[in-house]
């Protein structure tokens, strides 16, 4: 029982940068905006965490450096898809590509750079329940911000009036307009969430996950997020289980090694990949599936008037 | 007075040919300001970025080397993007062809006869192919979003082609590094100016680009494709299968990524590596969209993203600049295209604010 703890622990940290990112894509594609720029937005909050970090030495400040980084770039894509009209997809795309190059970019004189390793935060009492405690209530502190946003999320969506009215966006927006919401201004706001919350997902894998930056550390975890909505169905909670299981695969790799099993590196490094197909084609096998669940307007483009 | 957005009645045309010329010019514009933000003089950084790799014939040479991959991969997307499918994982199937190419070169190691290209070529584009046929099949049987299928795909490709030159595939004699024996002479693109790196595969690239003229605008499949894309409940009605839409722009797609991932191996590099690609793949997908999806267009998109590669080595070494610089300006590119086409359904109109009598009234 006591070897399960340190990989459940392991889970749950390597799935938070997943659980922002995705949580934070959820709402903006509730509101009908399917932002493909996520693996971008990751990593341009990465570099921007690491460095502001790194600059003012407080990682708090470098958090909140990340989500500025994101919800800016998530601001160039709403300017393009939501103000130009430009194609969703295309924008998306354009998005993680830029933002490929730009962290890259920014990111060379960092490579070297190391922060201190923040070490967990323990809550009083919680962290002193057997299993439990060690498995959930020794963690850093951003895996307890992210239950903190799980909550917010499914609160907001489902029983408040804001969130009917973004659900209600994504619906339809036709009918929202109709009824007097501001659809484009609610598609911003939505739209700069999901890019806070990657940038956040970003520098928590900079900052203290790793805590390193190297070029391009994001490897495929934004798009991960993406394919946890689809397979979530649009439903946070089930956000949460994909991302904890994602978070297992990945880790699957350090406790086969850490165990002596002999499976070449380069194919447990492949699994999360993988596993995302094979859920993916799981989910969507059933036409039906995707279609009651999936936001009516989602990436279709709207213009008030 | 403000400015408004007014829908067009009917797109333009001419747009449609400026908006890419447009973003360039705002790329450039970006690029002035960048350069004096990081305390470099614009101009000559300019110089050293734009004009001084293409001043002589080697620079010449160099510009088509890069551009081929970029070309024959961006008429492959384009393929798929006209009729919406969205396969955006071309540097994995780039990847799988330089695999497939590679297993012939180094089980013919030793062969000096350029008649080994031939197969090459084959297990190249097939590789691909296969890579693709991967997202085209979960698409078509299971209705599985294929962005996200072929983009996972590009990292078990990576992975897979590590796993190979660390391991099955190394050179016994590279003293541990992971890479595979050079190539034998017969596995080799013939060079086709002495002197620079430049090879037949250019040639094979044109020929592909001007084969995908004709398909994509003069036969009838490719008229379907359009259809598919541009109105898919029409092309339902005129009985075009969407199944055979999805797997030709896929299929098509993987077949040109993996000609490319040969053409790399069997060209500048001569030998597999970890990494056969400097993201051509991706770089491909910008060169289909400013390229306007149309193989003419491709073909001068793809010679200005090549430029934007040898710009990015030489501010590396004449501007102290990290060459990911050239990541940035295709980012921007993109962007700036993407801005600029609302000018292809809309147009910009003055409006005047609306002057209510009782407002007129008020003293100002």
């Amino acid at each position: 029982m006591d070897a399960i703890v340190p990989i459940l622990a392991a889970a749950i940290a390597a799935g938070t940068p997943l659980v922002f990112a995705a949580l934070g894509e959820l709402v903006t594609e509730k509101s009908g905006v399917l932002n493909l720029g996520v693996e971008g937005m990751m990593l341009v909050g990465a570099i921007a965490g690491f460095a502001a970090a790194a600059v003012t030495g407080n990682l708090w400040l470098g958090a909140l450096g990340g989500m500025a980084a994101g919800a800016a770039m998530s601001a160039v894509f709403a300017v393009l898809a939501l103000n130009l009209m430009a194609n969703q997809v295309a924008s998306g795309l354009a998005l993680t590509l830029f933002g490929i190059g730009l962290s890259a970019f920014v990111g060379k004189p960092f490579e070297s750079v190391s922060l201190v390793k923040e070490g967990t935060f323990d809550i009083p009492l919680l962290a002193q329940i057997p299993l439990l405690g060690p498995v959930l209530f020794r963690q850093h502190f951003l895996v307890y911000v992210s239950w903190l946003l799980f909550a917010g999320v499914s609160w907001f969506l489902y029983r408040s009036r804001a969130g009917l009215v973004l659900r209600s966006v994504g619906e339809s927006p036709e009918s929202a307009h109709a009824i007097g919401y501001p659809v484009i201004r609610i598609r911003w706001i939505a739209t700069l969430f999901g890019g806070a919350m990657a940038g956040l997902g970003g520098a928590h894998l900079s900052e203290f996950y790793a805590p390193m930056w190297a070029e391009g550390m994001v490897a495929g975890r934004g798009w991960i997020a993406l394919a946890l909505v689809v397979f979530a169905t649009w439903r946070p909670a089930r956000v949460m289980i994909g991302a904890y299981l994602f978070g297992g695969v990945t880790i699957a790799q350090f406790f086969a090694q850490g165990a002596g099993i002999d499976v070449t590196a380069q194919f447990l490094s492949a699994l999360p990949y993988v596993a995302t197909i094979v859920v993916l084609v799981i989910i969507s096998r059933n036409v039906n599936t995707i279609r009651l669940n999936s936001p009516v307007s989602l990436g279709r483009s709207y213009r008030p008037d | 007075m403000r400015l408004k957005l007014e829908a067009r009645p009917e797109p333009s045309r001419l747009m449609g040919y400026l908006s890419p010329l447009l973003a360039a010019l705002l790329t450039i514009v970006a690029g002035f300001v960048l350069f004096t933000v990081l305390g470099k003089n614009p101009l000559q950084a300019f110089h050293t970025f734009f004009i001084h790799p293409i001043r002589d014939l080697n620079g010449v040479a160099e510009l088509l080397l890069k551009a081929s991959p970029l070309m024959l991969i961006g008429v492959g997307l384009a393929c798929g993007y006209r009729a919406n499918v969205w396969n955006i994982g071309a540097e994995g199937q780039l990847t799988l062809g330089a695999i497939c190419a590679g297993g012939v070169a180094l089980a013919y190691h030793g062969e000096e006869s350029k008649l080994l290209l031939a197969p090459m070529f084959f297990a190249g584009a097939l590789g691909g192919m296969l890579w693709s046929a991967i997202p085209a099949l979960l698409r078509t049987r299971f209705n599985t979003n294929e962005i996200l299928v072929s983009l996972m795909l590009v990292y078990v490709a990576g992975l897979l082609l590590s796993w190979l030159v660390h391991g099955p595939w190394r050179d016994p004699d590279g003293f541990n590094f992971p890479q595979s024996k050079q190539f034998s002479d017969g596995a080799l693109y013939p060079i086709l100016v002495e002197g620079t790196r430049l090879n037949l595969g250019f040639p094979i690239a044109l020929a592909v680009v001007a084969m995908g003229y004709v398909f994509l605008n003069r036969s009838f499949l490719g008229f379907q494709l359009r259809v598919a894309g541009l109105a898919p409940a029409a092309a339902r009605y005129a009985g075009f299968n969407a199944s055979r839409m999805v797997w030709l722009g896929m299929l098509i797609g993987g077949a040109c990524a993996g000609i490319a991932g040969m053409g790399e191996v069997a060209g500048p590099i001569g030998q597999l590596l970890p990494s056969v690609s400097p993201g051509y793949g991706f770089a491909a997908i910008i060169v289909a969209f400013v390229g306007r999806l149309h193989p003419v267009g491709i073909l001068l998109a793809s010679l200005l993203m090549s430029l934007l590669y040898l710009g990015g080595e030489a501010a590396q070494m004449g501007l102290a600049l990290p060459s990911a610089i050239t990541g940035l300006f295709q980012g921007l590119l993109l962007f700036f295209l993407l801005g600029s086409d609302v000018f292809i359904n809309y147009r910009l109109r003055a409006v005047r604010p609306a002057v209510t009598p009782a407002a007129a009234a008020l003293p100002v």
